[in-house]
C-alpha cells in the first residue's frame, strides 16, 4: 500500500481548518501539509454564518471591555488567559482577512464598519453585509489555492485517528469517489471539524455538522470539555431552523410577543434585544409558559420586527434575511414581522484544547467549534466564534507545524495494519447482508428521529435530572439498536448512506457526553439551565466538565479548574 | 380524499450495477411548503436509502445541492415542490458535467479552472498588519461585490451552451471571480490573470447567450463579467498598439 504522508494533516475544510492550513504553509513554506473534508471546502458550514466578527477596532474599544463582556457572557466558565489572548489577537487576524480580500462593509471614510451584537457593550462586530461567514469562508480557499504545499482530500470521509503507541500520526479516511478505506500519514493532526447541532431536531445547523471530529478524538482518548453547554440562538425559522442573524437585532430589530409588547423590558431590561443568546432563549420559553406567544404548524413562535428600519437599512444590512424570509416563509420584513422561535445553534464545548491549540492527546491539536479552548464557558457571545476559528485556526496550525518539524515521520506499517482492520470493521458492522439474517435492522431515519426526540426533551433550553437521567437511558438503548442499522447501499462509489450510518455513530457518542455531562452539572450557568438547580453554584461548579470515553459504557466525567485572571466571578446581570 | 402525492422521476447510476444512467420512480407524499431537497430526504430516509446526492446548508448559500429539475439547473434546497405539482418532477445531475453516481457530478475539472484564474489578491507586496486595513470606500466595494457574491454551485457551467461542446472553456464562474478580484482596489493583479483569460479558452468563447446569468441563484450575472471584461481585454490590447513597449496606459 502507498500511504500518503503529510507533516501536518487538517482534517476539515471551514474557517478554523483553512486558515490553520495557510498558517501551518507560512510558518515553513516547506512543510507538507494535507487538508482533507467531507465536503469541498467551500461547502463547509462557517458558510452560513451571517452577523459578523468581532475584533476591537476602534478607539472607543478596547482589549479589556472585550475581553470582560466574553467572560460575562461565558458565565464566568471561559479561561480567562485565553480570552486576554483572543482579544489581543483578534484585530490582527481581521486585519489579515481584510488583506485576502474579503469584502467587509465600509464606512465612508474607507474603514471596515462594525456593527452592534449581542453582550458586546460597544459596537465591535466587523461584518460583509449579512453573509459574513460566507465571505470570510471564500475569501480563505481562494487565498489558500495560493499555497501548492497545501494538498487537499476533497470529499474523503475521516472514520477514524490512527494512534500509535500513545500517539496520533494520520487517519483511516474513505475516499467518497472511489471507495475504500486509506491510511493517511501525518506528523500532528488538526481537527477542525465544527459543531455537532444536527443531534437535535430543531437547528440552524446544516446537514454536516454531526460533531464526528468531537467523537473521534474521543473515542482515541482525548476528553470532551464542558460538552453541556448547547447555544439556543434565539431567532430561527420554525420548521426550517434557518437562522435569522443577530444582526438583525444588532441593527434595531425588535423581539415582539402576541400581546404586541417588546417583552424582553422584562427579562435584560438592560440590554433588551441585544442582550446575550442564553437569556434571550430562555425568555421565550417564559413567555409561551405565559401564553403570549402565537402558535403555527411548526409550533410556538414571537415576531422579530424589522419593519421600522426601512427597506434601504435592510437591503444594505440585511439583504440575506430579506432574501431567505422571502423565499422559506414567504414573508417580506420590509412589510411584515417575521416568525422566529430558539433554535439549537453552537456547542460551547468540544475537544480539550490548551490555549496553543493542543489536546491532552499526543500529536492532535484540535480548533473551532470542534475544539473546547475555553473561550466560550458555558454561553459564547455572537461574533465571537468567525474570530475563535481565525485565532484559535492560526495557532492551532503553527504550532502543529512546529512540532511537525521537530518529529520524525511515523511508522508506515503499522498503519497500513490499523487502517486495514478499520476497513474490516467497518465492512463487517454495515455491509451485512440479508442471507446472514443480520441484514434487517432498523432504518436509519428511525433511530435518529428517537435521539432528537430524547435530546429535544431531555436537554434542551430547561433541564432536570428526571429528565436527562432519561435521556441518557434513551441514548444508551439506542446505541444497541444502532448496533443493528440497516444499510442498503453496497456500492463502492459516493455512498452517501454509508457515511450517515458513521454520522450516526459520531452523533450518538456526542450526545451522550452532552446529556451525561448535563446530568452531573447540578447547578444553572449560562446555556445550562436546571430547573433542579437554578443557581449558578460557583463552590461546587466553577470548573470544566471532562467526559472521557469507557468503551461501550456512559462517559466517565472529571472536573478541571476555571483559570481567573483579572475577573472575580459576580452576578450576571444585563 | 386520499393525501396528496408527487411523483419523482430520479436519475439512477451506480457505475457497478448500472451501465448508463436510467430513471427511477418515487412517489411520495406532497407537501406545499417542501422543498426538491426534503422530497430526496424523505426518499432517502424512507423509501431507498442508496440514492445519492449532495446536499449540506439547506438555506442557499452552501452550494452543495445543483441538479436539474426538468431539465434546468436549479438548487434543490431553494425549488419548491409547489411549482410542479401536480406534475412529475423529473430530477437529474446537473448537465455538462461527468456522472459520479446518480445526482452526484465530478467537480475535479471546474475546481481546476477555479484555481487558474487565481482568485486572491495578488499584490507586490503586502502592508504590515500593524498598519491596518487598506481602505476601501463604499463605492469601490460597490464595484466588484456582485461579482464576490458565487456561492460555486455551477449551476452556470450546467447552463452554458459553450461549456457543453468545448471542455476547454474556463466558464462562467470561474469568469466572473477573475473580474471581481480584477475590481478589487485591493487587487493588482490584472496582468497576471490576463492570460489565462484572454486565452482561448476564456472569454472570447463566450457568446454571450446569457444562460449563465438566467439560472444563477444569486444573482451574480456572470455574463455581464465576461462582457466587460472583454470590453476591457480589447481596450488593452488597442492601447498596446498604440503605446511604446513597456508603458501601461
Amino acid at each position: 500500500m502507498n500511504i500518503p504522508a503529510h507533516d501536518v494533516l487538517i482534517i476539515g475544510g471551514g474557517g478554523a481548518g483553512l486558515r490553520a492550513a495557510v498558517a501551518a504553509a507560512e510558518t515553513d513554506p516547506s512543510l507538507n501539509i494535507g487538508l482533507l473534508s467531507k465536503v469541498y471546502p467551500m461547502r463547509s458550514h462557517t458558510v452560513s454564518a451571517e452577523g459578523g466578527l468581532a475584533a476591537v477596532m476602534r478607539d472607543d474599544d478596547s482589549f479589556d471591555s472585550h475581553a470582560y463582556d466574553t467572560i460575562k457572557g461565558s458565565d464566568y466558565l471561559a479561561d480567562q488567559d485565553v480570552v486576554e489572548t483572543f482579544v489581543q489577537e483578534a484585530r490582527d487576524e481581521a486585519v489579515q482577512l481584510e488583506h485576502w480580500g474579503c469584502p467587509w462593509s465600509r464606512d465612508a471614510d474607507g474603514h471596515v464598519s462594525v456593527r452592534a451584537f449581542g453582550g458586546m457593550t460597544v459596537k465591535r462586530t466587523l461584518y460583509a453585509s449579512d453573509k459574513t461567514g460566507f465571505h470570510m469562508l471564500h475569501a480563505l480557499f481562494q487565498t489558500s489555492l495560493k499555497y501548492q504545499q497545501i494538498h487537499r482530500y476533497d470529499e474523503w470521509f475521516v472514520v477514524s485517528l490512527l494512534v500509535d503507541e500513545g500517539r496520533v500520526c494520520g487517519v483511516a479516511a474513505l475516499n467518497l469517489h472511489e471507495g475504500g478505506i486509506h491510511a493517511i500519514a501525518a506528523k500532528t493532526v488538526i481537527m477542525c471539524t465544527g459543531g455537532g447541532g444536527r443531534i437535535f431536531p430543531f437547528t440552524t445547523n446544516a446537514a454536516i455538522k454531526t460533531g464526528d471530529g468531537m467523537a473521534m478524538a474521543y473515542r482515541a482518548g482525548c476528553p470532551l470539555k464542558d460538552m453541556e453547554f448547547v447555544q439556543y440562538h434565539p431567532t430561527g425559522l420554525p420548521g426550517t431552523g434557518i437562522l435569522m442573524t443577530e444582526a438583525s437585532r444588532g441593527e434595531g430589530g425588535y423581539l415582539i410577543n402576541s400581546e404586541g409588547d417588546r417583552y424582553l423590558s422584562e427579562y435584560v431590561p438592560g440590554k433588551m434585544e441585544l442582550g446575550p443568546r442564553d437569556i434571550l432563549s430562555r425568555s421565550f420559553v417564559h413567555e409561551m409558559q405565559a401564553g403570549r406567544v402565537f402558535e403555527g404548524k411548526y409550533g410556538h413562535y414571537v415576531h422579530l420586527d424589522l419593519r421600522h428600519l426601512g427597506e434601504k437599512v435592510i437591503d444594505e444590512k440585511l439583504p440575506f434575511v430579506r432574501e431567505l424570509t422571502r423565499n422559506y416563509v414567504g414573508i417580506d420584513p420590509v412589510h411584515e414581522p417575521i416568525p422566529v422561535r430558539p433554535v439549537v445553534h453552537y456547542m460551547m464545548g468540544g475537544v480539550d484544547t490548551d490555549i496553543t491549540g493542543k489536546t491532552p492527546l499526543d500529536g492532535l491539536y484540535a480548533a473551532g467549534e470542534t475544539a473546547c479552548v475555553s473561550l466560550n464557558g458555558a454561553n459564547r457571545l455572537g461574533s465571537n466564534s468567525l474570530t475563535e476559528c481565525l485565532v484559535f485556526g492560526a495557532r492551532a496550525g503553527r504550532n502543529a507545524a512546529l512540532e511537525a518539524l521537530q518529529r520524525e515521520r511515523p511508522l508506515i506499517s503499522p498503519l497500513e495494519q490499523m487502517a486495514r482492520e478499520e476497513e474490516k470493521r467497518i465492512n463487517t458492522r454495515f455491509a451485512r447482508s440479508e442471507a446472514d439474517g443480520q441484514g434487517k435492522g432498523e432504518r436509519m431515519a428511525d433511530i435518529r428521529r428517537d435521539l432528537h426526540a430524547a435530546m429535544e426533551e431531555g436537554a434542551g433550553i430547561y433541564r432536570t435530572a428526571e429528565k436527562l437521567t432519561q435521556a441518557c437511558q434513551q441514548i444508551a438503548a439506542l446505541r444497541e439498536r444502532y448496533d443493528g442499522v440497516r444499510v442498503d447501499d453496497r456500492s463502492q462509489v459516493f455512498n452517501t448512506e454509508l457515511t450517515a450510518a458513521m454520522e450516526m455513530g459520531f452523533m450518538l457518542d456526542v450526545a451522550e457526553t452532552v446529556a451525561n455531562a448535563a446530568l452531573k452539572r447540578q447547578e444553572s450557568r449560562g446555556s445550562h439551565s436546571r430547573s433542579d438547580f437554578e443557581s449558578r453554584d460557583d463552590e461546587r461548579f466553577l470548573k470544566h466538565s471532562l467526559a472521557h470515553f469507557e468503551n461501550g459504557a456512559p462517559p466517565r466525567i472529571e472536573y478541571k479548574p476555571v483559570t481567573i485572571t483579572r475577573w472575580q466571578p459576580e452576578e450576571r446581570k444585563y | 380524499m386520499s393525501d396528496p402525492t408527487i411523483t419523482l422521476s430520479v436519475t439512477r447510476y451506480r457505475p457497478e450495477q448500472e451501465d448508463e444512467p436510467v430513471f427511477q420512480e418515487y412517489e411520495i407524499p406532497y407537501q406545499d411548503d417542501w422543498v426538491v431537497l426534503d422530497a430526496l430526504n424523505y426518499v432517502k430516509d424512507y423509501v431507498d436509502g442508496s440514492v445519492s446526492y449532495r446536499w449540506s446548508c439547506r438555506m442557499g448559500v452552501c452550494g452543495s445541492c445543483g441538479v436539474m429539475v426538468n431539465g434546468v439547473p436549479k438548487l434543490t434546497c431553494s425549488t419548491f415542490l409547489r411549482d410542479y405539482y401536480p406534475g412529475a418532477i423529473r430530477i437529474e445531475p446537473m448537465a455538462n458535467f461527468p456522472i459520479v453516481r446518480d445526482l452526484v457530478v465530478d467537480l475535479d475539472d471546474f475546481m481546476e479552472k477555479l484555481t487558474a484564474v487565481k482568485p486572491w489578491i495578488i499584490r507586490d507586496e503586502e502592508k504590515p498588519l500593524s498598519e491596518g486595513e487598506y481602505l476601501q470606500s463604499p463605492d469601490e466595494l460597490k464595484e466588484y461585490k456582485q461579482f464576490s457574491m458565487c456561492i460555486n454551485c455551477t449551476l452556470c457551467y450546467a447552463a452554458c451552451p459553450v461549456y457543453g461542446l468545448e471542455d476547454g472553456f474556463i466558464g462562467p464562474a470561474a469568469l466572473a471571480l477573475a473580474h471581481r478580484y480584477n475590481l478589487d482596489s485591493r487587487d493588482k493583479g490584472q496582468d497576471e490573470r490576463a492570460h489565462v483569460i484572454a486565452s482561448s479558452e476564456g472569454i472570447w468563447e463566450c457568446t454571450f447567450i446569457g444562460e449563465c446569468s438566467v439560472v444563477c441563484p444569486k444573482g451574480v450575472d456572470p455574463a455581464a463579467a465576461i462582457q466587460r471584461t472583454k470590453v476591457a481585454t480589447t481596450k488593452d490590447w488597442f492601447k498596446s498598439l498604440v503605446m511604446p513597449k513597456g508603458k501601461s496606459a
